[in-house]
Parts: C-alpha cells; sequence; structure tokens
C-alpha cells in the first residue's frame, strides 16, 4: 500500500504523517520478516483516526483554507460524476468566444431527476491545472454559466452550482471582454432565474469570482471552505502591506463556514468526512447528494414567483447599517 | 535616442522650474500642468479648461450640476455598522470614525432625490473620499432604498460610481452587497424604470462586477479607469506592461461595454435627453427640458 506516499500533509497534519509512517515502516518490516505485527498496525491505525478527528474537530480559520485548497480535494467534476453516476453530459461553449475549461456544465441525472449542475473545475495534476486555469474563469466562463441556466429554467429543471475559485480570472483579455459585466449580468439574471437553484461552495468562494455563479435559493458551504470578499493573503498585502499576515487576515475576515452562517451570508453547512472532503471524496459527495435532494425537494414545493420573491429578500437583508 | 525619452504625458517642468502653489487659490491641472484658479476650475466642472481631464469631485459636486435646484436626500443617517469587529493596522470603528469626522460623510455614497432638466430622478452618487469609495453594507443598504425610493416615485434611478471596490472591513457583507444592489436592479427592472449607470473615475472590483455595468445605459466620463481587476493585478497576472489607455473609458467603450462618453460639461444636458427618450410619450411636461 503506498497510499502514504501519495497523500499530501498540510503542515498541521504532522502527527498523521507520522503516524501513518510507523504504520508503512512495521508494514515494510513485517513483509520482510515475516512477523505478525497486525496488532501494532491495528492500533496505529487507530491512532491515526483518533488524532485526524482531533486535530479535524478545531481547526482555525487558516487551516480550513488549506484544506479548501487540498491538491486532492474533490473537484466539481468528481460531485457530478458522483451524483449522476456518469450519467450526464458536458455542454460547452458561451456561444460567442469560446469554451472556457474553468467553468464546466452540464445536465446530468441524479436520483432520477435531470438537474442542471454548473462549477469552477480546478485541474488534478500540473498539466490540469493550467489547462483549467487553476479554476480561474474568463467572461466567457461566466457567460456560459449564465447560458446553461437559461437553458435549465426553459426546460424546468433546477440548477446545482459548486464553487471552487481562487477568483475570477483578472487577466488582459478577461478585462476586454468585460469580466465586471459578465459577472454582474449574472447577479441580475441569477435573481430571477424560474427555477431552484442550489449553490454549494466545495472549495475556495473567492470573491466575485464565486457570487458570480452563487445566487440560489439555498447557499450551502462544505465545512472545510472559506467564502470572501478576497483572499487571506491578498488581504493581508493590501491591508497590512505584507504577506506575512495572512493567518490574522483568515480570523478577520470571518470567511469559515461557521462564521458565514452564523451571520446569514449562506444558508446552511455540509458536513464533510473525518479528516475532510479529500480523505473520502465519495462519502463526502453523498453527503452533498442529501443536502442537495433535501433542499430540492422543499424548493420544488414553491411556486416560482414566491421563490424568486424570497430569493431577492434574502439577499435584501443582507448587510448590518447603523441608523 | 527615444528610447529614454519620457512619452507620457505629465511631467513638462524641469524640477528647478517647479513653482510651489499655495493650496486653495489655485488648481494646478495633474496632466498638462495648466494652472487657473480655483473658482474658475469649479465653474468649468472641475474640469481642466486646456485638457479636458477630468478631476475626482464627490456627490455634493455632482448633485449640484446634476439636480436643477436643491434634492431631497434620500436614506440619510445611514452609518456602517462593525458586524465582524474587524481590525486591521487600525480597529474598523476608528477607521470609520475618523473618515466621517474628515470628508463629513456618512459613508461613501449619498442618495438624492429631485429634477434633472424637470425629469424627477433619484440619484445615488458615490464618494471616492470615503475610504476609496469602498462598497460596504452601507452602501448596498442606500443604493437599495434610492432603487426604493425610484420605485415609489415611478422614476427614474442614476448611479454615479466612483470606487476601488468592495470593502475589505466587512468582508462577506461586502461581497453580498453585490448580490443586493443586482436584487434590487430586477425590482427596478420589474417597474419598467430606466436605470443609467455613470461610471467615473475610478469605477473597479465589485462596483463594476455588479450594479455599475448594469445600467439599461453605461455611460461614462473620458479617461475614467474602469475595470474589474486593477491595473497593477493585471500587470501582475500578465507580467507585461499594459498597453496605453487600458482600461480607460475610451477602451471599454472600444470593447463594447458602454454605450456612450460624455464630458462632464455635457452630462446633464445628454443624460437628460436620454431619459427623455425612456419616458413615455403622453408627459409633455418632462419633456419641455428638449426646447432648452
Amino acid at each position: 500500500m503506498n497510499q502514504t506516499a501519495m497523500t499530501t500533509y498540510l503542515d498541521f497534519e504532522a502527527p498523521i504523517k507520522e503516524l501513518n509512517e510507523q504504520i508503512e515502516k512495521l508494514r515494510q518490516s513485517s513483509e520482510k520478516t515475516g512477523v505478525d505485527m497486525s496488532k501494532a498496525i491495528r492500533d496505529l491505525e487507530k491512532a491515526v483516526r483518533d488524532k485526524t478527528r482531533e486535530i479535524y474537530s478545531s481547526l482555525d480559520p487558516w487551516q480550513r483554507v488549506q484544506v479548501s485548497r487540498h491538491p486532492e480535494r474533490p473537484y466539481t467534476l468528481h460531485y457530478i460524476n458522483t451524483l449522476t453516476g456518469g450519467v450526464w453530459q458536458e455542454l460547452h461553449g458561451d456561444r460567442n468566444v469560446k469554451d472556457d475549461k474553468a467553468m464546466v456544465g452540464g445536465f446530468g441525472v441524479m436520483n432520477g431527476r435531470t438537474v442542471m449542475f454548473i462549477g469552477q473545475q480546478k485541474g488534478i495534476n500540473t498539466k490540469m491545472r493550467q489547462y483549467r486555469n487553476f479554476g480561474m474563469a474568463n467572461p466567457e466562463g461566466y457567460r456560459k454559466a449564465l447560458r446553461l441556466m437559461k437553458l435549465a429554467e426553459k426546460f424546468n429543471k433546477p440548477v446545482v452550482t459548486f464553487i471552487d475559485t481562487p477568483g475570477a480570472f483578472p487577466g488582459l483579455e478577461a478585462e476586454e471582454r468585460g469580466q465586471g459585466e459578465a459577472i454582474a449580468r449574472n447577479l441580475f439574471e441569477m435573481m430571477k432565474l424560474r427555477v431552484p437553484v442550489i449553490c454549494i461552495i466545495i472549495g475556495e468562494g473567492a470573491s466575485g469570482g464565486a457570487l458570480g455563479i452563487g445566487i440560489g435559493d439555498k447557499v450551502l458551504m462544505l465545512e472545510n471552505t472559506w467564502y470572501s470578499v478576497i483572499s487571506p493573503e491578498s488581504c493581508s498585502s493590501i491591508l497590512w502591506r505584507s504577506w506575512d499576515q495572512k493567518i490574522t487576515a483568515a480570523n478577520a475576515l470571518k470567511l469559515t463556514a461557521e462564521d458565514m452562517h452564523r451571520n446569514k451570508l449562506v444558508d446552511g453547512i455540509i458536513r464533510e468526512p473525518h479528516g475532510g472532503a479529500h480523505a473520502a471524496p465519495d462519502e463526502a459527495a453523498e453527503l452533498v447528494r442529501k443536502e442537495i435532494l433535501k433542499h430540492l425537494d422543499k424548493l420544488g414545493a414553491i411556486e416560482p414567483e414566491e421563490r424568486i420573491r424570497q430569493r431577492i429578500r434574502k439577499f435584501c437583508s443582507m448587510g448590518v447599517v447603523v441608523e | 535616442m527615444s528610447w529614454f525619452k519620457r512619452i507620457k504625458q505629465g511631467v513638462t517642468t524641469k524640477s528647478k522650474e517647479k513653482k510651489e502653489i499655495p493650496e486653495g487659490l489655485w488648481y494646478k491641472c495633474p496632466e498638462c500642468k495648466n494652472v487657473m484658479t480655483s473658482d474658475e476650475h469649479a465653474a468649468n466642472y472641475w474640469v481642466c479648461s486646456k485638457c479636458e481631464f477630468h478631476d475626482r469631485i464627490g456627490s455634493a459636486e455632482y448633485f449640484s450640476l446634476l439636480f436643477d435646484e436643491g434634492s431631497e436626500e434620500v436614506a440619510a443617517g445611514l452609518t456602517s455598522g462593525d458586524p465582524l469587529t474587524f481590525v486591521d493596522t487600525k480597529a474598523y470603528t476608528d477607521r470609520i470614525r475618523n473618515t466621517i469626522s474628515k470628508t463629513g460623510l456618512e459613508d461613501a455614497i449619498r442618495v438624492g432625490y429631485g429634477r434633472m432638466e424637470g425629469i424627477p430622478v433619484v440619484i445615488a452618487c458615490m464618494d471616492f473620499a470615503f475610504i476609496g469609495g469602498s462598497m460596504g453594507s452601507v452602501v448596498g443598504e442606500k443604493f437599495a432604498r434610492g432603487a426604493d425610493k425610484a420605485i415609489k416615485e415611478n422614476c427614474a434611478f442614476i448611479c454615479i460610481s466612483k470606487s476601488g471596490g468592495a470593502r475589505m472591513m466587512e468582508a462577506g457583507f461586502s461581497l453580498m452587497q453585490m448580490a443586493k444592489t443586482s436584487a434590487k436592479l430586477t425590482q427596478l427592472a420589474d417597474h419598467q424604470l430606466p436605470y443609467i449607470s455613470i461610471l467615473t473615475d475610478p469605477t473597479t472590483g465589485g462596483v463594476t462586477a455588479s450594479f455599475a455595468m448594469l445600467g439599461d445605459l453605461n455611460i461614462a466620463e473620458p479617461k475614467a479607469l474602469i475595470g474589474f481587476a486593477g491595473p497593477r493585478v493585471v500587470k501582475e497576472t500578465i507580467g507585461k506592461d499594459l498597453p496605453e489607455g487600458f482600461q480607460s473609458a475610451e477602451f471599454v467603450l472600444e470593447k463594447g461595454f458602454l454605450d456612450y462618453i460624455v464630458n462632464r460639461k455635457e452630462m446633464k444636458k445628454t443624460v437628460a435627453q436620454s431619459l427623455r427618450m425612456f419616458l413615455p410619450e403622453e408627459h409633455p411636461e418632462v419633456r419641455e427640458g428638449e426646447q432648452s
């Protein structure tokens, strides 16, 4: 078993790494010497589970940001594939400029119903990360997303979006093609979509790039994700004029699922498997499936006009002012 | 020869010839160094008489140049809370308090209701002097109440944007103001009321990516910086110098995201003319401005 060698450990996971290395050593020497060490290995495996639970039960905001960016974390395509059992068709292009690889989407069948799935997609290795532009969509990505939402609306199918982006791409062509307008248009149009819309932050929810597919009847965050107006690193560089304050910034921004839910800026939190979604991607997808089905049932029972009214009222109620 | 020659506008005087100018009395154009009295400058709509450089002005100035006479302030008396008890190098509450006393403004936007060439309008106008015109809860709420006022008065809604983007000290709350303002615009659209977005220097970030780009007409002042990502960020991303005029109003017009650019001196007349074309034909009283 070479899982140990493949796994990426975050700095705060050092104790887990150590235990796993011990297990690996025992396995190897057991194989070499033929001595049965299964009991010791079982004990260590239990220790790994306990340690993981202990560490993951008290992650601080910066650690959650790190988990949200874990290279083995399941991305949008994993969720779509798992939820539909592969019964889905990817639809490409914004009918205008090109097909944005950082934004994917298409109809799929989940538990017997057709759903329009849309989301930012990060790459799973170095080559794919470039291909996917690190999950940073260009304007055509947002316009593709909107085209697919309108398609779903036309055929009365619900929309589920998966949000996972370090931000909308800040490139030269993105500006030329109206990144601001593309996101703004989505905010406006998503408010009025006549079908149920569920948005789930599955990794990073950075600013307008996330919000651009984030207007929904239910906006949910996975436990180890973040959602805010800026990344902790950029916040640190702007407000503290240094990259060293990212941990302080992560705390100050109140960007975790718990904080965002407490401030009523998202509607719910989806628990992750022990050790984070990357530890058990399929289990994570099943937890997500349960939530989607639950909310689709409830939202489906509401008349479209009323659903839109509630959606608009919810976003209009956000903000704290002193009168 | 020319590669070390200064090709950009701006510095035309040798430093030993530089003259100190007393504050307040005189205005020196930062673009062409033309000098005029502050009164002349104000009388010229804070536009340089020589090179047409549009100096940044605030809501008071815009209200004075757009409303026929006085206006009723909408949603006055709103100030920022501190929902996240945010502290960076300074506590957010201190920053707000200092900025209020320094600028005399409540936050980065003001909303007025009045008439423009006789046409009833609600105008929301951002103030860059207030923490870079950043959008927090107050900006969102005042914008929302401005839209409500327009719906109540059955009139047009104009928003003059001038902002660095979302206000970081309100983090998630700021982000959601993009959603909130866009939501209000759907309601305005349901009532078939015109929404005119005027983008002035600078309009970037979350403001560009929400209400500033959602006008029935998107209008800009000449040479205004308009973009989603700021030029510094774009430059870092591409690792090259940006082309001349990148993200200027003229550039954004050329790329297809603005209806027209208007000199501030012509703004009132031009926007009023646009509005009259939106209005129902059977209201001759609001068309009277056409004659003048």
